[in-house]
């Protein structure tokens, strides 16, 4: 069981027998008041979605869904083809099924497929991937812009917020949990 | 003092990488979770101006005769809250405010007082939340809420002035402007004009909190700052009910553009009163399934000595997100709890 206190993007739940991604999480606590927890819940089967604020003491089940770690080969138009590195089977994952993890994934990169009933509707990602810079307004050493941060582009389309020094080609770990910038790294 | 934020800044030393985090597969610590701000990047120009704030904010209270104050952060008794739960520290707690401390100083003479300092509330995380936040705190001898309202419109005016501001904040696509008069509301008239229901029913449904953050606050503050004020009685435990209309405590909170920035009340001074609030909020905690802390008798046998007066409690961190034009309050502090 989740508590509220658990509550973030990304997490999957089940509701009524069905699973659920939270797309969209958010905390506020009025002055004095109770801590309240509100989230966006999308059904990873019919896409359905819906809004609830949730309190302190409410839980959420986990969502039982089966995991298969397979490879990311490619994507035709709408469809990402992954393929079991053992039985060398293949299957198809919509766009839409993968959500936000369209930003992270790169060749022959190996997540966790999640299955329902023996269907595919969504990936886990390992927590980081490192990505390249493809577009970035260069760095100008002494720029008092007084900015801490610009945003920049990788190699699968994401935009990022990094810290200025930042330029092309360089080479970003990213959490795939949250999508923000961990640190740069070395080729 | 001119409080501007310096032309040229030297260059911030880039981060070195963490080699702990290189790597696939290693894990960041479970709790508690990453917030949207990158946990290595340190905001040096927010960590700039969020300086030169402060220190205008402390030249405000001295010049007004304000006597700054640093009371203990580790306390045996906090002021029970049903919905603020304190952060222990072996057999004692860390504050989740100096309040107590600071009215004892009130009690003791001091009739003008502030401070600068942390708090420290378990699980309040989010765009607008630290578990360790900074707040500033101040209290008047004679004063009330109403003189509380207007040292706030004098403060934030002061402030915008020190920070060239123009007599405007901006901040998420709103322009406040600071100068004309200020908007004020009751609780009762914003539920009547903002929510699905009254403020009465909200209150016997339990569901006041949740209509007042998705329907009202969202209106709050927008043209200029908005003061909330006279909240339901049951909802300040800590201020005295308006001699006026008993089922109204002469409390109110300070918006600016939807952010809850202040939270301010006339004192209550009678010690059997605070005591009977008090036993109130122990049973909402235990309702909620936690085990009360110790009842606060020393600050309660001080409030017999306490002259009339009024306090408030500012976020500081809000108050330089607003200078800032920070969306996140993690664009505002040195750390957040995630990255150390």
């Amino acid at each position: 069981m989740y508590s509220a206190s658990d509550f973030r993007k990304g997490l999957k739940v089940q509701i009524d027998g069905e699973p659920y991604i939270m797309t969209d999480f958010s905390f506020s606590k009025p002055g004095k008041g109770q801590a309240l927890y509100r989230a966006r819940l999308r059904n990873m089967i019919t896409g359905n979605a819906f809004e609830k604020t949730f309190r302190s003491n409410d839980k959420l089940e986990k969502a039982a869904l089966e995991e298969r770690t397979m490879q990311y080969l490619y994507c035709q138009g709408e469809e990402y083809i992954f393929m079991d590195n053992v039985s060398f089977e293949q299957l198809e994952i919509s766009k839409a099924q993968l959500g936000d993890a369209v930003n992270f994934l790169t060749d022959n990169m190996d997540v966790e497929v999640l299955q329902y009933n023996g269907r595919p509707i969504g990936v886990t990602l390992p927590n980081f991937v490192n990505l390249k810079v493809t577009q970035s307004d260069p760095w100008v050493k002494g720029d008092t812009s007084g900015s801490d941060s610009k945003p920049v582009t990788l190699e699968t389309g994401y935009v990022v917020q990094v810290p200025p020094f930042i330029e092309e080609g360089d080479k970003l770990q990213i959490d795939t949990r949250t999508g923000v910038y961990v640190t740069r790294v070395k080729e | 003092m001119r409080g501007k934020v310096p032309d040229v800044m030297p260059l911030a030393k880039s981060p070195t990488p963490n080699p702990s985090r290189q790597g696939r597969g290693v894990k960041v610590k479970a709790d508690p979770k990453p917030g949207p701000c990158a946990t290595t990047m340190i905001p040096i120009h927010g960590l700039r101006l969020r300086a030169v704030l402060i220190q205008a904010l402390r030249n405000f209270f001295i010049d007004r005769g304000y006597l700054e104050v640093e009371t203990p952060l580790r306390i045996p008794a906090p002021a029970p809250e049903a919905h603020i739960v304190p952060l222990s520290s072996e057999s004692w707690y860390l504050q989740t405010s100096p309040e107590l401390c600071m009215k004892r100083l009130l009690a003791a003479g001091i009739p003008k007082l502030f401070q600068i300092c942390k708090c420290f509330r378990k699980g309040e995380r989010g765009d607008r939340h630290l578990p360790e936040f900074t707040m500033l705190e101040w209290y008047g001898a004679g004063s009330d809420y109403l003189g509380l309202m207007a040292d706030c419109e004098a403060l934030l005016r002061y402030l915008a002035a020190a920070m060239d501001k123009g007599g405007v904040l901006a901040w998420q696509g709103r322009k406040i402007a600071l100068d004309p008069e200020w908007e004020r509301i009751t609780v009762a008239e914003a539920f009547r004009r903002y929510a699905p229901c009254s403020m009465e029913e909200a209150l016997v449904r339990d569901r006041f909190d949740e209509l007042l953050v998705e329907y009202v606050e969202p209106h709050l503050g927008l043209i200029t700052p908005t003061f909330l004020y006279d909240y339901p009685a049951e909802l300040g435990a800590l201020a005295r009910l308006s001699p006026v209309d008993p089922t109204v405590a002469e409390r109110f909170e300070l918006y600016v553009a939807g952010l809850e920035l202040a939270n301010g009340f006339s004192e209550l001074v009678d010690s059997a009163e605070q005591r009977v609030r008090f036993l109130a909020e122990q049973e909402g905690i235990r309702l909620q399934g936690r085990e009360p802390g110790p009842m606060p008798e020393v600050f309660l046998a001080g409030l017999e000595t306490m002259p009339s007066a009024a306090g408030i409690a500012l976020g500081v961190d809000r108050l330089v997100m607003l200078f800032a034009g920070a969306d996140h309050i993690d664009q505002v502090v040195a750390f957040m709890p995630e990255g150390l």
